[in-house]
């Protein structure tokens, strides 16, 4: 077959997505889309109180209500499963572990905890059910602020922790840095706090679980990121069966941003339930529930100190944090404010000094865990505030001092002396010029002083940005101390079939990233078919090999690495075959772009089409060759991937009101090579909206007595189109050495740097007015609040 | 209670409970599952459908109320198995992600051109606020009610249609036409009833 021009690369192509024309037509199969016949409906009966003994509870009435099949509660299932794991209990986590059971036994310990579960014939009846249920309990004083939790005295969780904290985490230098603080030119100290947010996908979570008595087989549906790690956990820990017992599927998953990363009580409950009835069990939560009871991310109080000389060189950065984690410990929450963030906080900069203190501390809340950024927005915002506070105080201007302090090209691979990885690769400046150019910046600081001259605020914000992306080496993650009890590789399958068609099984799975397609482009190139002849299969645990899940920004370098990986073993072997087909030496052959030739010989070629034929029918192999085209790869890479970049905003406050309103927004991202910019221009748009939106609208509000006030989207302001702006966005090209794709991750790299960088414009706004600090969300009010006091109070409050 | 409704053209006829949602007639007696429920206050717009010719949110009607309506859900818009021009809007310019959403958001895009053939940025943006995506920061939504205006419903070539919109560099807060919201902007009405001018909850 003669050689023709070679095929345009996918690799880089802005294709639109094939996982589409299902969704848009209302044919996407979310979890409460699934039907199984004779299906029940549970629904779960929450703790009003934030912290209480059970001292009874009375299931009569709702067990005679028609239509009811089961009431459960949580003494019941503890008889036949296990607490959840924690599965990333972090350094300093020893004996005072505590995870939530299926069900409450005995206490509950914050609103919303699940008391008891309904099964009955429909979902109204369940509901129905639950008032019908009757709960003595006995309320216990509450704690909700994390520092208040360790005082002497607060109220306690757990008896197993004493002062309500989890762990002292700690890393960097802790001698060094005080000396270098004792002894610096200049010291910057603020409270900052990182406010409590709810992740706020639109599908809830949802399972539906079935148990096949026969076999003693459990299938369950889940709205999940990672259903291999929740058989996983689910079989060996919590239900004590074989893993090969249980079958997690994940059908279409409506958003996750990490809330459904983890393991929950109700996936333990439906499986009881299932096993109980002997019918399949649905549960799909309701908004309220997952506002009270799905895991919730950052509430952070942190203090920090900047040290550094008047020339505007940072010397030494101090933080201590304290993490709010909740009640109990969910999945990996010691994790985030720890490895994610702890290990960030010097961002991009040389910092010779670095130390961080960490208490993650347990409080009658609803569980935090990773939230869209995972540690690193809340590292992102510490070091950016504490550069522009430093800049503050130097009367230096932010953008240049972030340039005096960057970590320059040649350093890389870069250490922070931290515990971190070494940074893959970087160039900060380009970005950060890149983006100021867009703006305009010297043009703006003009307009600006000219504005304040008027009474008008105006404000502009810089943050650039690093962030840990494609986290894995299992040897780094899983080392003794830092207590994740696995590794973080990926897998991947990839099988060419007969009619050289080309199944990929993934363990990466999506949830809105548009893996099928991003997937099926890489291997379009590297096999040399056509795009639509590749299948990308995933989220079964029946039919997908391991995969550790979607998370961290990490599917395209690792998962998509395995992938590459396994198409590089099946070109191999279809090299072989066709120096057998071609009746030439095995040294010889070349395989670009889909044929196999003898080199210098193009005319000759065989396809991959007609090599996986004779590969799989396979009356003519060579000696000792297996049939078939199939590979699989289990990849595990040398080190993490840190995308960056530089994002700037502009805004302007209404000095009567306090409203803020976004004049622009500019996003310079260097997320290393781009497989769809399509996809990942759509992922930065969405990341940089989750960050706007902390800084300006978004933060859960627990009363004293541990009620949820934000506890419904009336009450919980996430941004509607109206509250957004146009996002500009532009980016730099710094390929990742870590995989051979070069890609580093974009998930999650809007929401990193957009909190910190409306922040940063915020406070410029009204920095004139002496305000050096003010905590997000910058909400109407609390702008204003701020302009009066600075004004001498003149209205009254 | 006895309802007979017509959906997506298809006549229906269903001795219902009184209390039964709209939204779960659609989605359990139907088998409609393009209609979602993404809240239990009628904030999210998930749950979007067409009610004689009316944009409503169906987790605020009743089944019974839907007596004798005609209903258009998401599985009813595409003819012949052509897209409608707004499905098709929201493919080309990447107008979802998770796609939760997208069922109601282009719903309410197809009742706001309507209204208005070729609406403004500030315009969709106003009419799209009872539909919330968590996933898309509104930007490529936008595009595609745009991208929906301008083609009508002829197919097209979608691999090369990818253009930025020009970008927009106000100066100030009053530039803005779509300044954002943290109070009162008049809310869409939710229900029929709001439509109709009645009193609602009857």
């Amino acid at each position: 077959m003669a050689i023709t021009e070679a095929p345009a690369k996918m690799f880089g192509q802005a294709i639109k997505r094939r996982e589409d024309p299902r969704l848009i037509t209302g044919k996407g199969n979310y979890l409460d889309d699934i039907r199984l016949i004779g299906t029940l409906h549970a629904a779960v009966l929450r703790s009003p109180y934030a912290h209480a003994r059970i001292k009874s509870i009375n299931t009569d009435a709702a067990k005679a209500l028609p239509g009811v099949v089961a009431v459960i509660t949580g003494d019941e299932i503890a008889k036949e499963q296990n607490p959840l794991p924690c599965a990333w209990a972090a350094g300093g986590v020893t004996n005072n572990v505590n995870t939530p059971r299926a069900l409450a036994v005995d206490t509950v310990r914050f609103t919303g905890d699940g008391v008891a579960m309904v099964v009955a014939e429909s979902a109204y009846l369940a509901y129905d059910a639950l008032d019908l249920i009757e709960v003595d309990y006995e309320p216990l004083d509450v704690i909700v602020d994390a520092e208040a939790a360790t005082q002497e005295g607060a109220p306690q969780l757990h008896e197993n922790a004493p002062n309500n904290v989890v762990m002292r985490w700690t890393c960097g230098a802790e001698e060094a840095t005080a000396q270098a603080i004792d002894g610096a030119e200049v010291v910057v100290k603020q409270r900052i706090l990182n406010q409590r947010l709810l992740p706020t996908p639109m599908e809830t979570r949802g399972y539906v679980s079935r148990y096949e008595p026969a076999t003693g087989e459990y299938t369950i549906w889940m709205s999940s990121q990672a259903p291999h790690v929740h058989r996983l956990l689910l079989s060996a820990f919590v239900l004590g069966i074989p893993e090969h017992k249980m079958r997690c599927i994940a059908p279409d998953v409506g958003g996750g941003f990490g809330a459904k990363i983890f393991l929950y009580p109700e996936m333990a409950a439906t499986l009881y339930a299932a096993k109980l009835t002997g019918q399949p069990v649905k549960w799909v939560e309701s908004r309220r529930e997952n506002y009270l009871a799905t895991t919730h991310g950052r509430d952070h109080i942190t203090d920090l100190e900047i040290a550094g000389t008047r020339d505007g060189k940072i010397m030494a950065l101090r933080i201590h944090t304290y993490a709010n984690l909740g009640a109990y410990l969910s999945t990996i929450a010691p994790g985030i404010p720890t490895t994610l963030y702890g290990r960030m906080v010097a961002g991009v900069y040389k910092i010779p000094n670095v130390f961080v203190e960490v208490k993650g501390v347990y409080s009658n809340t609803g569980m935090v865990d990773a939230y869209r950024g995972a540690g690193r927005p809340e590292a992102t915002y510490v070091v950016e505030r504490a550069v522009d506070l430093l800049a503050t105080e130097l009367g230096m201007d932010p953008a240049e001092i972030r340039r005096r302090n960057f970590i320059q090209p040649e350093d890389f691979p870069y250490d922070t002396g931290i515990g971190m990885l070494p940074y893959d690769s970087g160039n900060y400046e380009p970005a950060l010029d890149k983006a100021l150019e867009m703006v305009g910046y010297q043009e703006f600081r003009k307009k600006q002083a000219e504005a304040r001259k008027q009474g008008r605020l105006l404000g502009i914000g810089v943050c650039s940005y690093v962030e840990v992306c494609g986290v894995a080496p299992s040897k780094w993650i899983g080392l003794a101390g830092e207590g994740w009890g696995a590794g973080l590789w990926e897998s991947a399958n990839v099988k060419v079939h007969l009619t050289g068609k080309v199944v990929v099984t993934s363990g990466s799975l999506p949830h809105g990233q548009g893996h099928e397609t991003t997937f099926a482009q890489i291997v379009a190139d590297e096999l040399g078919v056509p795009y639509e002849d590749v299948l990308v299969e995933h989220s079964d645990t029946q039919g997908t090999p391991f995969g550790y899940g979607t998370y961290g920004s990490r599917s395209a370098a690792v998962g998509g690495t395995a992938i590459f990986k396994s198409t590089a073993k099946i070109k191999e072997k279809a090299r072989r075959l066709a120096a057998h087909m071609l009746e030439a030496a095995e040294e010889d052959i070349e395989f670009t772009d889909g044929k196999a030739f003898v080199r210098g010989a193009p005319d000759s070629a065989k396809t991959i089409q007609e090599i996986a034929l004779q590969a799989s029918v396979a009356y003519d192999l060579p000696q000792g060759m297996e049939p078939f085209l199939d590979e699989t790869t289990y990849y595990d890479p040398p080190n993490c991937t840190f995308p960056f970049g530089t994002h700037i905003c502009t805004v302007e406050i209404d000095p009567e009101t306090g409203k803020v309103t976004v004049l622009r927004y500019i996003a310079v991202d260097d997320v290393g090579k781009v497989i769809n910019p399509l996809i990942v221009d759509g992922q930065l748009h969405g990341g940089i909206a989750q960050g706007l939106a902390q800084a300006l609208y978004e933060g859960a509000v627990y009363d004293e007595n541990g009620q949820l006030l934000t506890g419904s989207l009336m009450d919980y302001a996430i941004p509607k189109a109206d509250m957004v702006p146009h996002y500009e966005l532009a980016r730099t090209e710094t390929p990742s050495p870590v995989n051979p794709l070069g890609v580093k991750g974009a998930g999650e790299a809007g929401t990193i740097a957009s909190g910190a960088t409306v922040s940063s414009a915020v406070i410029d706004a009204l920095a004139h007015l002496g305000i050096r600090h003010l905590d997000m969300p910058y909400t109407a009010e609390r702008v204003w609040r701020a302009i009066n006091e600075r004004n001498g109070g003149k209205h009254v409050s | 209670m006895e309802v007979s409704v017509t959906v997506n053209g298809k006549a229906h006829h269903h001795d219902v409970p009184p209390r039964l949602l709209l939204v779960h007639y659609l989605r359990e007696q139907l088998n409609l599952t393009g209609t979602h429920v993404g809240c239990d206050t009628s904030q999210c717009g998930a749950c979007v459908v067409q009610m004689n010719g009316q944009t409503v949110k169906s987790c605020t009607v009743l089944a019974v109320q839907a007596a004798g309506a005609e209903i258009m859900t998401i599985e009813g818009l595409a003819t012949n198995g052509e897209y409608h021009a707004m499905q098709q809007g929201f493919w080309e310019m990447h107008g979802l992600q998770c796609g939760f959403c997208t069922p109601g958001m282009i719903m309410s895009a197809v009742g706001l051109l309507k209204e208005n053939a070729h609406p403004s940025d500030t315009e969709i943006r106003h009419a799209l606020e009872g539909n919330l995506c968590r996933c898309t920061g509104y930007e490529n939504i936008i595009k595609a009610v745009q991208h929906a205006a301008s083609h009508g419903t002829a197919a097209t070539n979608g691999d090369a249609m990818r253009q930025e919109t020009k970008p927009e560099t106000p100066e100030t807060a009053a530039e803005i036409e779509h300044p954002q919201r943290d109070d009162g902007a008049p809310e869409k009405p939710e229900t029929v009833e709001e439509w109709k001018g009645e009193n609602a909850g009857v």
